[in-house]
C-alpha cells in the first residue's frame, strides 16, 4: 500500500479505535430517534380550530424545521473536523510520533495528504449516513423529502471537508488546541459574516455586501451552508422568499438561489490551495 | 577524524556508511551544529557523546534529512542526505519515542514494514525476527498504550532493526532501560555489528558506549572536540583520591596536577600520570588534607570526557 493510503488507514482506524466513529454513531442515532418522534408529532398536533394542519402545512413546518436540524449536523460535523483536523500533524510531532515514521522512504506531503484523506472518508461516511438516516426518518414521520437530498449531503459534507482542511493547515505549524479553536472561530465568523452581508444586500449597499462575498471566498463554509439550505426549500419556500425581496435574505437559514458555478470552481480550487499550503508550511517545518 | 574525499556517485558498497563536510545547522541565533565532518566506515559501531544540549540529535536528524542543513553536505550509504530512496536501508530509533498506542505491537511493526517497505512476504518472518530481538514475543498482540516506556523502547528499537538495514542510528537506546534492557541494548548492537551494519550511537552514558563503540567523537555546543578509537582517546592514565579536610581553596591550588573531577571527599584528577603520585599526596597533606585512599588507574571514557568538556570551558 502506498504511503498516502497508509497514513490515510491509520487516521481512520485511529478515530475507530479511540471510539470516535462509535460516539458519532450513538449520538446520531439519538438525534435521529428524537427528530423523528418530534417530526411525527407535525402530523398530529392540531391547530386552534382542533383540526390536524393541512399536508401542504405540514411540509412548510417540515422543510423549516429539517433545516435547523441539519444545522445541528453541519455543526456536529465542523466542531468535530477543526477538534480532529487541529492536532491532527501538530500532536504527532510534539509527542514524536512521526520522527520515525519520516525517516522511512515517505514524502512529508504524503503524510499531509495521507491525513486529509483518512479525515475526508470519516468526514463522507458521517455526513452520508447521517444524512441517509435523518431523511429517512423524516420521510417515515412526515411523508416529506428535501428536494434535493443527494446536494444537501455533499453541501454539508463539503463544509466538514472545508473545516478539516484550515484545521490541517493549522495544524502543520500550531498547536492543535490553537489550530482547532482558530478553525473553529473562523467558521462562526464566516457564518456571522454571511448575514453581515446579506444584509448589505438587503439595504442594497455594496460595500457591506462585499463582506459576504469576501468571507466566503477566504472560507466557503457559509456559501456551502447556503448551498444546504436551497437544497433542503420547497418550491411554495422559495416562492415566498423570492416574492419577500431581499430582506428577507438576511437570514442564515434561507437561501433563493443555488451557489454560483463560479463559487463551487472557486470551492475545488480552495481545497487545492489549502492542501498546496500545508504540504509547503508541513514541508518547511523543522522538526 | 577520518577525513576522505566525499563520493561522487552511486551506492557503492564501498562507500562509507557515513561522510560529513562541514555540515551545520543553526536554529535562528543559535549554532546547533558547527561544520561537522566526519567519517563512519560501513559495519563500524561509532559512538556520538555529548553532555545535553551538545548538538546529538540534532546531528542525527540533519543525517536522516529530519532537519535541512544550513550549509555544508552528507552523505549516507553513497547518497546524499535525504534521499527517499536510501531511507530503505536505514533504521532508526528516535530519543522521543512514541508509538500508535491504540495498535499492537505486531501493528506498528506491520505499519513499518509497510513504510520501509519490506516485501510482503517477509513481513512475518521480519516481525517475529525483531520482537525475538527485542524481548517483545510474548506481548505481540497487547495494545502500545499499555506498555511501559522501556517496552515502548524496546518496541522502537525493534522497528529500527526491520528488514536488516545497513546503518541503524540508536539515539539514547537505553534512557528508558532498566540494567537488563542496558545489557540486551549492548547485546543486540554486537550482533548488528557481526552482520556488517553501521551503528550511530547517540549517548551520554559513557559506560555503554565505552563497552560497544569502535569509535567515538565527542560534541560539545556543536562541535566535534575530539575523536577517535578507545585507544587514541584513552592514552592517559588517571588518579582517585578520597580525601577529607579540603576546602574549595585548597582544591583550587591541585591546578597543577590537571583536570579535577570534584565530588566532594571524592576526587578524580582525570589525567595524572602515576609518577606523580607522591608529589600530589604531599601537596594534599601540606594541605591540610586527610588520605584514605589513592587509587591510580587507566583513564576511563568519562575521565577523558570530563576532560575535553573542562578543557572546552577554560578556552
Amino acid at each position: 500500500m502506498p504511503p498516502v493510503l497508509v497514513i490515510a488507514r491509520l487516521t481512520v482506524q485511529e478515530a475507530s479505535r479511540r471510539r470516535l466513529l462509535a460516539a458519532l454513531m450513538i449520538l446520531t442515532l439519538i438525534v435521529v430517534g428524537f427528530s423523528a418522534w418530534g417530526f411525527q408529532k407535525i402530523t398530529t398536533v392540531t391547530n386552534g380550530n382542533g383540526e390536524t394542519l393541512p399536508p401542504e402545512q405540514v411540509k412548510i413546518i417540515t422543510s423549516q424545521l429539517l433545516i435547523v436540524v441539519v444545522f445541528m449536523y453541519s455543526g456536529v460535523l465542523a466542531l468535530s473536523a477543526a477538534v480532529v483536523a487541529g492536532p491532527l500533524i501538530s500532536s504527532e510531532v510534539e509527542s514524536g510520533l512521526l520522527l520515525s515514521m519520516l525517516a522511512r522512504p515517505m514524502r512529508r506531503s504524503e503524510v499531509v495528504i495521507g491525513k486529509w484523506l483518512g479525515l475526508a472518508v470519516l468526514i463522507a461516511i458521517y455526513a452520508g449516513g447521517s444524512a441517509f438516516l435523518e431523511m429517512a426518518a423524516v420521510d417515515w414521520a412526515t411523508g416529506y423529502m428535501p428536494p434535493h437530498p443527494i446536494q444537501l449531503t455533499l453541501y454539508v459534507g463539503a463544509e466538514g471537508l472545508v473545516l478539516l482542511s484550515l484545521g490541517l493547515v493549522l495544524s502543520t505549524r500550531l498547536s492543535g488546541i490553537t489550530g482547532g479553536v482558530i478553525a473553529l472561530v473562523a467558521w462562526l465568523m464566516g457564518w456571522i459574516a454571511g448575514v453581515v452581508g446579506d444584509i448589505g444586500a438587503a439595504l442594497q449597499n455594496s460595500a457591506v455586501e462585499q463582506i459576504g462575498v469576501v468571507s466566503r471566498l477566504i472560507l466557503p463554509t457559509d456559501g456551502l451552508w447556503r448551498g444546504a439550505v436551497y437544497a433542503m426549500e420547497p418550491d411554495a419556500v422559495l416562492a415566498a422568499l423570492r416574492a419577500a425581496g431581499a430582506a428577507a435574505r438576511a437570514n442564515p437559514f434561507t437561501a433563493v438561489d443555488p451557489p454560483p458555478i463560479a463559487f463551487l470552481i472557486w470551492v475545488v480550487v480552495w481545497f487545492g490551495l489549502m492542501l498546496g499550503l500545508a504540504i509547503w508550511s508541513f514541508r518547511t517545518r523543522e522538526i | 577524524m577520518n577525513q576522505t574525499a566525499a563520493p561522487t556517485s552511486g551506492a557503492a558498497a564501498s562507500s562509507p556508511a557515513i561522510h560529513t563536510v562541514d555540515l551545520t545547522k543553526r536554529f535562528g541565533g543559535t549554532v546547533a551544529l558547527a561544520g561537522l565532518s566526519m567519517t563512519v566506515p560501513r559495519g563500524e559501531v561509532f559512538g556520538f557523546l555529548g553532555p545535553n544540549g551538545a548538538g546529538k540529535t540534532t546531528a542525527v536528524k540533519v543525517l536522516l534529512g529530519l532537519l535541512a542543513p544550513s550549509s555544508g553536505e552528507g552523505w549516507l550509504l553513497g547518497q546524499p542526505i535525504g534521499d527517499l530512496a536510501t531511507r530503505s536501508r536505514i533504521g532508526y530509533l528516535p530519543e522521543l519515542f512514541r508509538y500508535q498506542y491504540w495498535l499492537s505491537a505486531r501493528e506498528v511493526l506491520s505499519v513499518h514494514c509497510e513504510l520501509a517497505p519490506l516485501p510482503r512476504g517477509s513481513w512475518q518472518s521480519a516481525i517475529d525476527e525483531a520482537l525475538d530481538i527485542v524481548g517483545l514475543s510474548d506481548r505481540a498482540r497487547d495494545r502500545v498504550g499499555t506498555f511501559s516506556k522501556g517496552m515502548q523502547q524496546r518496541l522502537g528499537l525493534g522497528a529500527a532493526l526491520l528488514g536488516k538495514p545497513e546503518l541503524v542510528f540508536l539515539d539514547e537506546p537505553t534512557s528508558a532501560l532498566d540494567p537488563v534492557g542496558r545489557h540486551d541494548v549492548r547485546r543486540i548492537i554486537r550482533e548488528l555489528a557481526e552482520r556488517g551494519t553501521a551503528v550511530f550511537l547517540n549517548s551520554h552514558l559513557l559506560s555503554e558506549v565505552e563497552q560497544v563503540c569502535d569509535r567515538v567523537a565527542v560534541v560539545d555546543h556543536g562541535r566535534v572536540i575530539a575523536s577517535g578509537t578507545m585507544g587514541e582517546l584513552l592514552t592517559g592514565s588517571a588518579v582517585y583520591m578520597r580525601v577529607t579536610g579540603l576546602d574549595a581553596g585548597a582544591k583550587a591550588k591541585l591546578s597543577d596536577y590537571g583536570p579535577l573531577d570534584d565530588e566532594g571527599e571524592r576526587l578524580t584528577f582525570t589525567k595524572l600520570g602515576q609518577e606523580r603520585i607522591p608529589e600530589l599526596v604531599a601537596q594534599v597533606i601540606a594541605l591540610g588534607g586527610r588520605i584514605y585512599e589513592v587509587i591510580p588507574r587507566h583513564q576511563t571514557l568519562e575521565d577523558r570526557f570530563l576532560q575535553l568538556l573542562g578543557s572546552e570551558e577554560d578556552k
